[in-house]
């Protein structure tokens, strides 16, 4: 049953060409980029648009490790996965002691102490 | 072109789900439901990573990603107590600028993928080539290399969220406030049996 399944999707997967996912890719990482300038005030949202725009980057090594048939776009993508979740970690944790120190998150105040 | 069949309408539906919660998470008003579709566009894309043939990865990606990230933002957000609303105000100041860098960005990348300027047709010099799927699975496969051939960047990995793993807990943790009641190991370690129990003698018909 399961060989069957992996023979038939390996049979569509021969329709969905490279482009289709570098097209999702890029369409995800221009709605991260985009997310930036919008929520410019909101700095957990800006967190999370880089998140898109890194999950972009995991889909481009993944589609690239498809159509190349080689393992080491995945492994790549384990290793970004890796440090966007240490990235979050670290700018969550960030945020959480900026708002115990100012009682808000808004960005603009983070240059206070710019002379 | 417009692709048929099953494998295409997967791709198809997970593809637009994706982007449509993505465009959703940097619009919601409320970011507990920029988190949750944020979960969403993780789950299609865990689909689509599924749909090319890297299972492991599209379970780590439910696993780590839905599991503990966004369950992180979705705690920072719920626990800070922050007027959203206040936030929101001036908001699309900076949107035309973002649209214009958005759409050059864009067409850029849609104009490089139109002309297939990129030789992905001919792989070249495959570094690890991927097994037959039939005989040995995604996760396996990605074993044998990640453990032979990448193994330093395997352990620089685990490094990696070692130390975000102590920056997180250094910069969260707050110095001892008074009447906080803490676990002193020293202190407790430190504890004998003639301090901690009295043996009293209780003479009969009185209490203590």
């Amino acid at each position: 049953m399961w060989s069957m399944l992996k023979q038939a999707r390996g049979f569509d997967l021969m329709e969905i060409t490279i482009s289709h996912y570098l097209v999702v890719s890029a369409l995800l990482l221009v709605i991260g980029i985009f997310g930036i300038f919008l929520n410019k005030k909101n700095v957990i949202v800006i967190l999370m648009s880089v998140e898109l725009i890194l999950l972009a980057v995991n889909l481009n090594f993944v589609a690239f490790s498809a159509h190349l048939q080689d393992m080491v776009g995945q492994v790549f993508a384990l290793f970004v996965l890796t440090v966007a979740a240490a990235e979050a970690a670290i700018g969550l944790a960030i945020l959480v002691v900026f708002y115990r120190n100012r009682g808000s998150i808004a960005v603009e105040d983070v240059n206070m102490m710019k002379g | 072109m417009l692709l048929t069949g099953l494998g295409a309408a997967f791709f198809y539906l997970f593809a637009f789900v994706a982007i449509a919660s993505a465009v959703m998470v940097i619009s919601a008003r409320n970011p507990v439901h920029s988190v949750l579709y944020l979960i969403l566009t993780f789950f299609n894309a865990a689909a689509l990573f599924i749909l090319t043939g890297a299972e492991f990865l599209g379970m780590i990606l439910l696993v780590v990603y839905i599991g503990a990230v966004a369950v992180l933002f979705l705690f920072v957000v719920m626990m800070l107590d922050v007027d959203f609303a206040s936030m929101k105000r001036g908001a699309l100041d900076y949107a035309p600028i973002g649209a214009m860098v958005g759409i050059v960005l864009a067409s850029e990348l849609l104009i490089v993928l139109g002309a297939q300027f990129i030789g992905v047709g001919q792989p070249g010099s495959v570094a690890s080539p991927t097994p037959d799927p039939l005989t040995r699975t995604n996760t396996a496969a990605l074993g044998d290399i990640i453990y032979t051939d990448y193994i330093f960047f395997f352990q620089i990995a685990g490094m990696v969220l070692l130390v975000a793993m102590i920056g997180a807990i250094v910069l969260t943790l707050r110095p001892t406030r008074p009447g906080v009641k803490r676990q002193n190991m020293g202190k407790q370690v430190a504890r004998k049996v003639e301090d901690s129990i009295d043996v009293v003698d209780v003479e009969t018909g009185k209490g203590l």
